[in-house]
């Protein structure tokens, strides 16, 4: 069935969409991830241009971040306090990162940066996320050793110290802005939530206990992604509400199925399946970077 | 040629027709290319000159109808198809000389940059540009015949038929040196994705007096008035032209949807988010059921 698209004035066929919505929504379930990293280049790759596809994906990572940061204020786990720092660094950042990807489009780079983001990225997170998951599968079959709640680092000697209650922490508000700041500025630029740099930065950088990381970080990601979404639609009219919906229909569904499956599953061997599916993205976008292209020329229109 | 490659360009540029016209079959001298206030690139800031209208009453006319006056963009548009049909009005016996028929159907026009990619650092990165002030976002051609074979440049030029010709709206000078391969370059990827068609030998003449041409309009329309034109053409030079318009229109929640987008882009943003959050917030509400019956 083919859809024609109001704003992107394409015509694709919703089951493709919606199937893509479905496995993004199943990765989501599965490993607790927006999936807004993989669903804006899986729609570069069917052809939407990519103004349309970052601004759209930032609406779908907007309704997966929502039912996602409902299920964790029943269990109490989030940090409205240091949500509300993050958010204001988001809030900056994303209006900044509005602003630069504006430029890009002038500039025609528009794509080449946003790839770029996406290869650095994606290859750095799902590098680690290979490393990590291998040693934790080594280190379940052997006795493992206690650790340390936190550690004392520069991070702690900083100006403007507020209590995070809820995360147990006395820190300066200065590093929760700027790692806001930065997810900001990607999830402009990229249409991602961030959640992906954000998880790492808030326990190993900001050292909050892991159990309310994942809570805080969804409410931070729905509002700096509806910052966004809003953003986009008003100055650049890039917004394809229908694009959304069907991604949208296709990712609640692949989610519940996920979240089904992901009880039936071992977390260490999920993860290294997650990871090496950042990687496949990861290089078939590099390949289409570093390989001489099929047709060096390429059109781009321009608004009339 | 290296140092100055756009001395060869114009040398190519210049040459170019020149050479077609030489193969081209026919004695009739084209209308002079001097004469002729229509410049091969013109000034996109100036509206295009109008046309000039046929002779009063040319020997044979042109008489064509359309299958569709008007197209519209539903949510399950998936392209559409637009039957061209016709027949020559003679007052007097069949002339002698070959006659064709070409048809024409053009979309609104839009501006565009063709980009090139070089490769920087090991990586391919667009560095040089052509920005077309106004191209065609659709442009499909139908004949009796080969272009080259029916049609004389000089005629082609005066009604910029061809798809180069339709083309050939540069804003401003071009700063790189090889424009034409821009150029070429555009026309080759929007055949490629079905934006210009060239379909020589698509138009039936039966009996030198009746004829048809479908055109297949693509499913990735933009909105507007596409411009149908049907030339009558004996020995290569036009001798009638018939005009008319499709009017492509979006419709319904495809209209309604993007109206709100460009006129009132705030309401639309929240639109999306509460579409958005309603989702999100309903999906886990009804697993929660589900699961929980």
């Amino acid at each position: 069935m083919q859809i024609y698209l109001p704003i992107a004035e394409v015509s694709v066929n919703a089951f493709t969409l919606m199937g893509l919505g479905g496995l993004v929504g199943v990765m989501s379930g599965l490993f607790g991830v927006g999936g807004g990293f993989l669903i804006t280049p899986l729609l570069f790759f069917i052809g939407i241009p990519p103004t349309i596809a970052v601004a759209t994906g930032a609406n779908q990572v907007v309704a997966s971040s929502v039912s996602g940061v409902l299920a964790h204020m029943k269990r109490k786990t989030v940090d409205f306090r240091m949500g509300g720092v993050l958010l204001a660094g988001g809030l900056i950042g994303s209006g900044l990162g509005v602003l630069v990807f504006n430029i890009l489009q002038r500039l025609g780079q528009v794509e080449l940066v946003v790839q770029l983001c996406y290869v650095v990225f994606l290859g750095l997170i799902g590098g680690m996320m290979l490393q990590e998951s291998l040693r934790a599968l080594r280190r379940s079959r052997q006795a493992t050793g206690r650790r340390r709640l936190h550690q004392h680092n520069w991070v702690h000697r900083l100006p403007f110290k507020i209590k995070f209650r809820t995360s147990g922490l006395y820190i300066s508000v200065i590093p929760p802005l700027l790692v806001g700041v930065a997810v900001g500025v990607l999830a402009a630029i990229m249409g991602v939530g961030g959640g992906f740099i954000m998880v790492p930065a808030m326990i190993y950088l900001l050292g909050m206990p892991t159990k309310v990381v994942v809570g805080t970080s969804l409410f931070q990601i729905t509002f700096v992604t509806a910052f966004t979404t809003l953003m986009h639609a008003v100055s650049y009219n890039t917004v394809d509400v229908m694009l959304a919906l069907l991604l949208i229909i296709g990712g609640v569904i692949g989610a519940q199925i996920g979240t089904t499956l992901g009880a039936k599953l071992r977390a260490e061997q999920l993860r290294i399946l997650l990871a090496l599916l950042v990687l496949a993205v990861c290089a078939k976008l590099a390949l289409d970077l570093f390989l001489t292209p099929e047709d060096v020329y390429s059109i781009v229109t321009r608004a009339r | 040629m290296t140092r100055h490659p756009w001395i060869a360009a114009l040398f190519v540029t210049l040459l170019l027709p020149t050479a077609v016209a030489a193969q081209s079959r026919g004695s009739l001298v084209p209308p002079d290319e001097t004469t002729v206030d229509y410049p091969l690139f013109p000034n996109p800031g100036r509206p295009r000159s109008a046309i000039p209208e046929n002779q009063s009453s040319p020997a044979e006319q042109v008489v064509a109808g359309l299958s569709d006056n008007s197209v519209a963009i539903t949510t399950s548009f998936d392209g559409s198809e637009i039957l061209i049909y016709g027949a020559v009005r003679r007052e007097v016996p069949i002339p002698d000389g070959e006659l064709d028929v070409i048809v024409t159907i053009e979309a609104p026009s839009q501006p565009m940059t063709i980009w090139r990619k070089q490769r920087r650092f090991g990586i391919w990165v667009n560095t040089e540009r052509v920005e077309v002030g106004a191209a065609p976002s659709y442009y499909a051609v139908a004949s009796t015949g080969p272009l080259d074979q029916i049609l004389l440049p000089g005629w082609d030029s005066r009604y910029r038929i061809s798809l180069p010709q339709a083309l050939r709206a540069f804003e401003g000078a071009p700063d790189v040196a090889d424009a034409p391969a821009f150029t070429q370059a555009m026309v080759r990827l929007r055949q490629a994705d079905g934006h210009f068609r060239l379909d020589e030998g698509g138009i039936e003449l039966a009996e030198d007096t009746l004829f048809r041409a479908d055109i297949r309009l693509p499913a990735n329309l933009l909105e507007g008035d596409y411009k149908t034109r049907i030339f009558l053409l004996r020995d290569g030079q036009v001798i009638d032209v018939h005009r008319a318009a499709i009017e492509v229109r979006k419709v319904g929640l495809e209209r309604w949807l993007y109206n709100l987008a460009f006129d009132q882009p705030l309401i639309y943003g929240l639109m999306s988010l509460a579409v958005a959050v309603f989702a999100g917030w309903g999906a886990s509400a009804a697993f929660r059921k589900l699961r929980r019956a």
